[in-house]
């Protein structure tokens, strides 16, 4: 399974809920897919979307899920720290590990080598943190969500794309919106 | 230990509704920070690089809450695309308290070529930029805030080594 696969399989889970989604391929897919007004889309900056999801969690109750990439959590893995020390019970940090940088044509990743990002999140402070398949991702999320524990879940897929348009939408018009879904 | 002007920062940074406040510490800081720590009413999260912290803040952003980033001005080197590309492009009202190292009264060599920059990133950003250089300046603070949620604009603050030295 890829991104994509992963996807679709979590598609009935988190619609319902405030998704911060990683910059490029990630956030493309899941427009396309079914976008949402709960859904904030990073057009750019990559590496942030860990962080935003924990500023968000700590900010308001509702369950928050950030999914960010191994690329974008090495380029960021001052995050890991900073998310074990503020523990927030209404987040869960989705890491897509497909062991490639996917947006800018798949190059591999230290995550895909020797680097563990879950025993990076451990070492961290994160207490409950989970390595899971492609295909048990959508079970642990849903569980993660349900649970008052703050959860970092590396799902471990295959490298690769699918075809699917930019994003076109005003960032302005995806933050009012996103926001509107937070106050509701 | 914390002077004066650190506290009367932090409560004008609370009467402006600050909430939510990352910070990446500088020793020119370290009063207002001291002060955060004991500040109930503000949650302060530290971050370990200045664009995460803008992270942080635009999250908290959403979440409903008032964000401040405490950083020094070697770190406008860390953030320009964060600036641009989340804080700017989302319109996410950004007050920046800045350390202006390597001002006059510096004794790092180092911290002078940053300086030298510091302004000219700021500008080339299209920043709304204050410059405190003596304590009577940090009276401007509270119409600087409120300035930055009324354009929705990230805003810097940059206070240098003479406006704390005669503030201490």
């Amino acid at each position: 399974m890829i991104r994509n696969d992963v996807f679709q399989t979590l598609k009935p889970i988190i619609r319902e809920h405030l998704v911060v989604c990683n910059i490029g391929a990630p956030s493309q897919e899941l427009h396309a897919m079914d976008d949402q007004p709960s859904n904030f889309y990073m057009l750019g900056t990559m590496g942030l979307a860990s962080s935003i999801g924990l500023g968000l969690a700590a900010a308001q109750d509702k369950p928050v899920i950030a999914i960010d990439g191994d690329g974008s959590v090495l380029t960021n893995m001052g995050t890991l720290a900073t998310i074990g020390n503020n523990a927030q019970g209404n987040f869960t940090l989705l890491i897509i590990d497909n062991g490639s940088y996917g947006s800018t044509g798949d190059q591999p990743t230290y995550a895909g080598m020797k680097t563990d990002l879950a025993a990076v999140a451990r070492a961290c402070g994160a207490e409950n943190v989970q390595t899971v398949s492609a295909q048990d991702t959508a079970a642990a999320v849903k569980a993660a969500i349900a649970s008052d524990e703050m959860t970092i879940i590396v799902s471990k897929c295959e490298s690769g794309n699918v075809k699917v348009p930019v994003i076109k939408t005003n960032p302005i018009v995806i933050r009012e919106r996103f926001m509107e879904e937070v106050r509701r | 230990m914390a002077t004066e002007m650190d506290h009367q920062i932090v409560r004008d940074l609370k009467a402006a509704g600050i909430d939510y406040v990352t910070s990446v510490p500088c020793k020119q800081l370290a009063g207002v920070l001291e002060v955060l720590d004991d500040e109930a009413s503000i949650l302060h999260m530290p971050s370990n690089k200045e664009d995460e912290g803008m992270g942080l803040c635009a999250g908290a952003y959403m979440g409903g809450m008032r964000p401040c980033i405490v950083m020094q001005n070697t770190a406008l080197g860390v953030v320009v695309n964060t600036l641009a590309t989340l804080i700017q492009f989302y319109q996410i009202p950004l007050p920046m308290l800045i350390s202006y190292r390597g001002e006059v009264g510096e004794p790092v060599a180092c911290q002078v070529e940053m300086a030298l920059h510091t302004k000219a990133i700021l500008n080339q950003l299209h920043i709304p930029t204050y410059h405190f250089h003596k304590p009577e300046d940090a009276a401007e603070l509270p119409g600087i805030l409120e300035y930055a949620q009324m354009a929705s604009k990230p805003v810097a603050i940059l206070c240098d080594a003479s406006f704390w030295r005669a503030s201490a």
